[in-house]
């Protein structure tokens, strides 16, 4: 897992994503090929850097609430009181995701107007369901006798809330999170069309224009994010399932 | 000193534990045996309220369990089950510490309560203190879990077929360490087993379960010599009775003044012991040695006698 060229490649791909952020003059050449002029090789009216920076906050604010939520009400629906409540949470959040994110976006921008508002709450309802499930499976899957002991001990239910069940169910929630946090980085791009400052507005700027160059450029930071942070975070639940002794999840 | 008071756990139709009553004395074991189903598991979960009872009370120092705080009851008695239940995520001295820091233990008791219970069950603590319980074997697992039980130097502990899930010769050893280290520290535990060898071996008291109810609660010796139901005479097997009978008795109590040829048999050795020794050697009299020196001479008859049913 963190061998030698696994290393070195995760340290390319990261210095090749800052490189394109910050310094996007210095892919002229490489994007030149592919642009109607050389002049429309790099996107230039809006900053790629915080056309950058807005996305992946975009991304952490909607995939943080999801989380919370989404764990939330796992929580609340895995308790012995809740257990009649599962298959409605579960039809609600699938129904959800059933939604296509445009008609999303449609619906709320009456409510919110443009901007970063609709696509904040498209990207959250996305990502609830991942995180939802993941976060069920673990709680139904935590081993028996563990949780039997710790009742016997004279832990209180908060205590084995925090201490006991969340740590266990952890890596599984984050499997979750990792989904939810990548379907939400390419899902972010559309925002741009109701005006959210997202890396999108490089790739519609180059549908509109017949520029393959910005596509290019566009999908290539989205992409790199998506692989850096996948990466990180399947490395972070393996630490953590490893350190519990179960066999890893991916 | 533990009463139970016509405790009654009733699910629907099944009276899964029937009006028991028993007292469990303090610094003892306490064997709880049965066929799977019979109403162990309940009956011991009952004690620190895991279930809650249909009817009947269980007093601890004549104090009324149903009174207290479940959580406050359960951190008073210890708690080892099958499969040992340890928490996978925290290291072996955070386990066995668990219970010491929910009530508020300072930090350096907590350390030395943890090096002196793993030095108690033979694990050296630096190196174990810090491992998970991933990285140890069944045996090992299970030895953290009674010493986790332990740690609070509960009033109570109750066992649920603690040994359930180890191999024959671990699961030996595991008894015996648990007989050592009760005698050592007092303890008072109620055990749940399915195995009559077990409870006969581990029990200062057996007390016999079928369908819910207690059939027969009495000393080891007593159960085997006189069942009081078929029920119970079917669990001590009846080929075994004589022998199960002999492995209850000292040597000592059945020695006699004089002399007998070959090797000795320890005086603190059973009955049985002597027997397979006698019938090995063909011999008629074993010397009875203690501490290094012979001190009298058993018999095969005085053996035989001792292994007669009782009238
Ligand atoms: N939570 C429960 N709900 C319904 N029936 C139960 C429950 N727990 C135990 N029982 C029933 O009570 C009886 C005794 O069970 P148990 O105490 O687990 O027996 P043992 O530990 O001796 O095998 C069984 O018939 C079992 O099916
Ligand atoms: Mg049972």
């Amino acid at each position: 897992m963190t061998s030698w060229p696994g290393l070195v490649l995760r340290g390319v791909i990261l210095a090749l994503v800052v490189a394109l952020v910050t310094v996007p003059e210095a892919f002229r050449p490489v994007f030149a090929p592919v642009a109607p002029t050389p002049q429309q090789a790099i996107y230039t009216r809006t900053s790629i850097l915080s056309l950058a920076m807005s996305h992946l906050a975009l991304v952490a604010i909607a995939c943080a609430a999801a989380t919370i939520v989404a764990v939330t009400l796992a929580i609340a629906v895995s308790r012995p009181g809740g257990a009649a409540f599962r298959p409605l949470s579960r039809t609600i959040a699938n129904v959800g995701q059933t939604f296509p994110p445009v008609a999303v976006l449609a619906l709320a921008v009456p409510a919110l107007g443009f901007g970063s508002g609709p696509t904040l709450v498209a990207l959250f309802l996305y990502g609830l369901l991942p995180v939802f499930e993941n976060a069920m499976t673990a709680f139904a899957t935590l081993p028996k006798t563990t949780l039997d002991a710790a009742r016997g001990m004279g832990l209180t239910r908060a205590q084995r809330l925090w201490q006991v069940e969340l740590p266990l169910a952890l890596p599984v929630i984050l499997t979750g999170v990792r989904l939810s946090v990548v379907i939400s980085l390419g899902t972010a791009t559309i925002g741009s069309t109701v005006a959210a400052s997202t890396l999108g507005e490089v790739i519609i700027a180059g549908l509109l224009t017949n520029n393959t160059a910005f596509v290019l450029q566009g999908g290539l930071i989205v992409g790199l994010f998506a692989v850096l942070i996948y990466d990180a975070f399947v490395l972070l639940e393996v630490w953590l399932a490893r350190r519990t002794g179960r066999a890893t999840t991916r | 000193m533990i009463e139970i008071d016509a405790l009654t756990k009733i699910y629907g139709e099944t009276r899964a534990v029937d009006a028991v009553s028993m007292t469990v004395e303090t610094s003892s074991i306490t064997a709880i045996v049965g066929t799977s189903g019979s109403g162990k598991t309940t009956l011991l979960r009952m004690v620190n309220r895991l279930v809650e009872p249909s009817s009947g009370e269980v007093r601890i120092n004549g104090e009324r369990t149903a009174d207290m705080a479940p959580y406050k009851l359960r951190r008073r008695i210890g708690y080892a089950i099958q499969g040992h239940g340890l928490f996978p995520h925290h290291s072996v001295g955070r386990n066995i510490g668990a219970v010491p820091r929910l009530l508020g233990w300072s930090k350096k008791d907590i350390r030395a309560r943890v090096d002196e219970l793993l030095e108690l069950f033979g694990m050296e603590p630096d190196a174990f203190r810090d491992r998970f319980p991933h990285e140890l074997s069944g045996g090992q697992q299970q030895r953290v879990g009674v010493a986790r039980a332990l740690a609070s130097r509960p009033d109570l502990m109750l066992m649920d077929e603690p040994f359930g899930a180890l191999d024959p010769i671990i699961r030996a050893r595991a008894q015996e360490d648990l007989r050592r280290i009760q005698r050592q520290l007092g303890s008072t535990i109620m055990l749940v087993t399915h195995d009559m060898d077990e409870a006969i071996r581990l029990g200062d008291r057996v007390a016999v379960m079928d369908g819910g109810k207690l059939v027969q609660y009495a000393p080891p010796e007593e159960i085997v010599s006189r069942p009081a139901s078929d029920f119970v005479a079917e669990m001590v097997g009846d080929n075994e009775r004589p022998i199960r009978l002999l492995a209850l008795i000292p040597v000592a109590d059945a020695m006699e003044e004089g002399n007998a040829e070959g090797p000795a048999v320890a005086a603190t050795a059973s009955l049985r012991d002597a027997l397979a020794m006698g019938l090995w050697s063909a011999r008629d009299a074993l010397p009875v040695e203690r501490d290094g020196e012979v001190v009298g001479r058993v018999t095969m008859d005085a053996i035989r006698a001792r292994a007669e049913r009782p009238e």
